[in-house]
């Protein structure tokens, strides 16, 4: 099994140094002639304005705890999908009852308008 | 063939422990979270390595997917102030007592299981790998027959658990004020406008038809629409004058 996996690694490898070689070939070949232009942080052409760190709407944060809690509710669903045909009316119906819980939460999430951005 | 496989632990340990040594040396929040992330990956070539895929896929699924993500949004959204030019000191005064702490934490783990643990790990292993079976689905279809029957409370408990978080973020994070603020769709603006315009020519009517003489400029009426939008600059322009 564990073979299979070592083309992935292979994979890896060459994906991690194809960028990587020829950053680290022009780190040795280019001329360092730096000025303050050329070390300004590069912003399709316009100038930078203002601060890098600016604090970010509260917002983000609810859609990401949103994305996570049915990301983990699908990753649970995974294992009862794979075993489906082993668990019969039982399991689908447990299955079901799973669902249905987080459906509540998201038709609260809905009818509160956090869906919709602001 | 276990040669090989130790040194592919080996690189694994050193990813996960370098990894995690550099999170909590990074000056920088956010590079700390950066190598949170390259530690989260290490542990699941680690879960692979142990042949549990499930768990693997899990492990980046959730963790380097979306709890790194979270992280991030949790710095970006709180530290915004001190995040410019923080060189806070990486090492307090208590440092001997957290070491101390973790010290015996580790010690009160790793004793126990490796005086427990009988070391013949590696016949079965081998054995296993021989038998060449497709554990992967196997063991997902465990785990998916485990959550209906052995562990079905445990199962509906986290789906509490999931309901309960998100509801608590909504109740805690949500400004329900900050969507009376909003900006108007365009659909809206036209339907405000619409009113608007109705209202106007009604008032002009009632003027003509009682004293025949222009009224005074009436006050900008304020609509359903615009109900709440004190204080916001941006939806005074929408109101039609």
């Amino acid at each position: 099994m564990l073979t299979n996996y070592a083309f992935i690694g292979i994979l890896f490898v060459v994906a991690l140094s194809f960028p990587l070689l020829p950053l680290i070939m022009a780190f040795f070949l280019r001329p360092k002639r730096p000025t303050t232009i050329k070390q300004s942080t590069y912003e399709c052409g316009l100038e930078a304005i203002g601060d890098v760190h600016v604090q970010f709407k509260v917002q983000y944060y609810l859609y990401a705890i949103a994305f996570v809690i049915f990301d983990v509710e699908v990753i649970f669903l995974y294992p009862w999908a794979v075993a489906f045909d082993q668990v019969g009316l039982f399991g689908f119906t447990a299955a079901a009852v799973f669902i249905l819980m987080l459906f509540l939460g998201l038709l609260y999430e809905w009818k509160k308008g956090a869906l919709e951005w602001i | 063939m276990t040669i090989v496989i130790q040194i592919i632990f080996a690189l694994i340990a050193m990813l996960i422990l370098g990894s995690a040594l550099m999170m909590v040396l990074a000056k920088n929040v956010i590079h700390s979270a950066l190598w949170l992330i390259a530690s989260f990956f290490g542990v699941g070539a680690l879960y692979l390595l142990l042949q549990a895929e499930f768990l693997a896929v899990v492990q980046v699924l959730v963790y380097v997917g979306a709890i790194s993500i979270l992280i991030l949004f949790a710095i970006m959204l709180t530290r915004a102030a001190d995040l410019a030019g923080e060189t806070g000191r990486q090492w307090n005064n208590r440092w001997w007592l957290s070491l101390a702490v973790a010290g015996l934490l580790f010690g009160a783990l790793i004793v126990p299981t490796v005086i427990g643990e009988t070391w013949n790990v590696a016949p079965t292993e081998v054995a296993g790998a021989a038998a060449g079976q497709a554990t992967g689905i196997a063991g997902a279809a465990e785990l998916g027959r485990g959550f209906v029957y052995e562990y079905l409370l445990q199962f509906q408990v986290i789906g509490v658990l999931l309901l309960v978080a998100l509801i608590g973020a909504i109740v805690i994070a949500y400004d329900e004020t900050a969507r009376r603020r909003r900006v108007l769709t365009l659909a809206e603006e036209l339907e405000l406008k619409k009113r608007q315009e109705a209202r106007e020519a009604k008032e002009a009517k009632q003027s003509r038809k009682g004293k025949g003489e222009k009224p005074l400029p009436a006050p900008v009426p304020t609509d359903t629409l615009s109900k709440g939008n004190e204080g916001n600059e941006g939806n005074e322009g929408l109101v039609v004058r």
